[in-house]
């Protein structure tokens, strides 16, 4: 890493002299064997997409973005994947605003090469329009704290994050099949991306001219070291990157000796990263958006975005708009933008009347238990329906269900408080979305 | 596609342990201290060398009895079939990275303390394993400059397409989306400086494209010699001992 003079840390000739003493003795300075690594965990955010990882001291956050937009002339029937690294200066000293140094470079082009050249990311699925438009998938990483490592750190956030993220679901649609109809997260189930295997990087440091190896070098180690390796491998023996960029020469036998290494380990950590990713979606599962049919549509149609919003107005919805707005006022919540203008849009001016198979629209935020009464008798057949469909929701929906006749909205409010914590739409889970018929739509596109 | 057909010819007609031809010259950029093209093929590099020299940047010396070794890589804009877009991008960078440091390896820098060795590579035609013409450029380009190594560093790249390890892939068969290894290595000491892979093998497959590789960097060492003892009889000739 280069760096400004004032700001470059030196290692001390007694440190480094310690550290490799040290390891002749098959000793490191944090007590570690020579391939024992720091503590992992791994931690997700609020919004899809987003992972934090921690290796010992080196923490690393990972964001994954997708966005819509023309494939590359040579492929146009594939998505892309992108990698952007973002060396915070705060995570060293050494480290300097703006444009990426060399190391930041050099870790973004070996993860991209472990995600993309593996294949481990399928990018035909990631196509919506053959040569007109494709999924962008594009994974910033930040680095804020160095304690050594980066690569096999970031290389895990960008697979949690990979691995948690979900795209808006998208239907080709429009007068001529070529317009791109976005469906926002309310209206259909954001869709993961289809990874076949996860590449895992492992960093390797060599001594003592290439004859002590070690894994998962600190900072000081890195230091001292006189070279580095990563091999990046994946849980089915496949080796799908390495990247030794010079520096001290090593024998062939040492470099099958990593391999192996590598490989041995490959599926203790893919399965460390299954499981946080699999706790997590069992936590999102609880807190399950609930499906609105057709609030809000995007249509694109080469780069601009309009968005067109549809009402449906029904008798219900009248005496519905009412209610909830002295709702909305009573229970105060921090409003999202689309639930606020939704109850405005359907008290001010009903425009077009969308007919179609009776469905609940579950447009305003509390209904009364009464008015639910009756509209679950005139609606028999659909609240059927919905029964058997309210089983694939998640435990929470049930819970409402049976405490509804008796609960107050206050009450309602609480819960809602603690979910919508976490998620945006919670808002949306009401009383009357345990009663409304739903109609979950399947994640196809057709 | 089929990149090597039944009776085991490639694309070009060569065999899967055969090597493209190699041209190699030194001495051809006046002004620098020792500069070389060498030609892989297709695929043609030039270096050019300069130093030990006086320290310009003096932030960048992280070692303070070893000399300063600077590395650029960049790809003529008219060296690919379609223009490049920008001389200097990530992949550049990350080269510029790369050859740097498997040049200091072979460097004796504790001969040369506090001065700066700076290596430019300019890629003119590319036509797969430019990395390792720049290598094997550079370091010809270091032995006309009188540079003291502890050995040449030389490079091959090897990949593994229709189920055979092939030596020496040329553009075509390196965007058939195989996998590309390229390896460097310090021939007489045999330890290996370089090594990139991309895109999936199993570990077996591995260890036959890297044996693959590695035995042709045994050859282009060989190749390397013969022109340095070429070179210097010539400057002996001139000397008119």
């Amino acid at each position: 890493m280069e760096g400004r003079l004032a700001n470059m840390w030196r290692l001390t000739v007694n440190e480094s002299k310690f550290v490799e003493t040290a390891l002749q003795s098959e000793l490191r300075v944090d007590g570690r064997g020579l391939y024992d690594y720091r503590k992992l965990t791994i931690k997700f955010g609020k919004e899809y997409g987003s992972s934090e990882v921690q290796l010992g001291q080196t923490h690393v956050m990972g964001f994954v973005t997708a966005q819509l937009v023309q494939p590359y002339k040579d492929r146009p029937n594939e998505g892309s994947l992108s990698i952007f690294t973002e060396f915070s200066p705060m995570a060293d000293p050494s480290f300097e605003p703006g444009r990426p140094g060399e190391s930041a470079v050099e870790l973004g082009r070996i993860i991209d090469r472990g995600l993309r050249e593996s294949r481990a990311v399928d990018t035909e699925s990631l196509c919506v329009l053959a040569g007109k438009m494709v999924w962008s998938v594009r994974i910033d990483l930040h680095i804020l704290d160095n304690g050594g490592n980066l690569v096999d750190a970031a290389n895990i956030a960008a697979l949690a994050a990979l691995v948690t993220f979900r795209r808006p679901d998208c239907t080709v649609g429009g007068e001529n099949g070529q317009e791109v109809i976005i469906h926002p997260p309310e209206e259909r189930e954001p869709l993961p991306l289809i990874i076949h295997h996860l590449p895992i990087a492992f960093t390797f440091g060599f001594f003592n001219k290439g004859n002590i190896v070690v894994m998962d070098p600190t900072y000081v180690e890195e230091a001292v070291m006189c070279g580095r390796m990563t091999v990046t491998v994946n849980a089915n023996g496949d080796i799908c990157a390495i990247q030794k960029p010079g520096e001290e020469g090593v024998s062939h036998s040492v470099i099958l000796h990593c391999m192996r290494l590598a490989s041995s380990r490959a599926a203790a950590t893919t399965k460390i990263i299954r499981e946080e990713v699999e706790a997590y979606n069992r936590e999102r599962s609880l807190q399950k958006v609930k499906r609105h049919p057709t609030l809000a549509k995007s249509v694109v149609s080469g780069p601009t975005v309009v968005v067109k919003e549809e009402h449906r107005k029904s008798s219900d919805q009248e005496k519905a708009a009412e209610i909830s707005r002295e709702h909305v006022e009573r229970l105060k919540l921090s409003s999202e933008e689309l639930r606020s203008t939704k109850v405005e849009e359907v008290a001010a001016s009903p425009t077009n009347f969308k007919g179609g198979p009776s469905k609940w629209d579950p447009y305003s935020e509390a209904m009364d238990v009464d008015s639910l009464k009756a509209s679950l008798a005139s609606k028999g057949d659909s609240v059927t329906k919905s029964s058997s469909k309210k089983t694939t929701n998640g435990s929470g929906n049930a819970e409402k269900d049976a405490e509804m006749s008796v609960e107050e909205v206050t009450g309602d409010l609480g819960k809602k408080d603690t979910v919508e914590a976490t998620k945006q739409n919670d808002g949306e889970m009401t009383l009357k979305d345990a009663v409304k018929p739903k109609k979950k739509r399947k994640n196809k596109n057709n | 596609m089929e990149y090597v057909n039944p009776e085991g010819l490639r694309l070009d007609g060569r065999r899967f342990n055969e090597m493209r031809q190699i041209v190699a010259e030194v001495g051809v950029v006046s002004k620098a201290d020792g500069s070389a093209v060498f030609e892989m093929g297709n695929t043609k590099v030039i270096a050019a060398v300069y130093g030990p020299r006086e320290i310009q940047n003096k932030s960048l010396q992280k070692k303070n009895d070893h000399a300063l070794v600077l590395c650029e890589y960049s790809m003529a804009q008219f060296s690919t079939g379609d223009r490049r877009r920008q001389k200097f991008d990530r992949r550049s960078t990350e080269l510029s990275l790369v050859i740097r440091q498997t040049m200091e390896a072979c460097i004796l820098t504790e001969l040369l303390p506090h001065s700066q060795i700076d290596i430019f590579l300019q890629v003119l035609q590319a036509d797969g394993g430019t990395r390792s013409a720049c290598i094997n450029a550079a370091t010809l380009a270091l032995a006309d400059a009188g540079i003291p190594m502890r050995d040449l560093a030389v490079s091959c790249s090897a990949g593994y397409l229709n189920s055979t390890p092939l030596l020496d892939l040329n553009y075509v068969e390196d965007s058939a989306g195989g996998t590309d290894v390229t390896v460097g290595i310090l021939p007489k000491l045999d330890k290996v400086t370089l090594l990139q892979m991309d895109a999936k093998l199993p570990m077996e497959t591995f260890e036959t494209v890297f044996a693959l590789a590695s035995e042709g960097c045994k050859a282009i060492a060989e190749r390397i010699r013969e022109v340095l003892q070429e070179n210097t009889k010539q400057l002996e000739y001139r000397r008119a001992a």
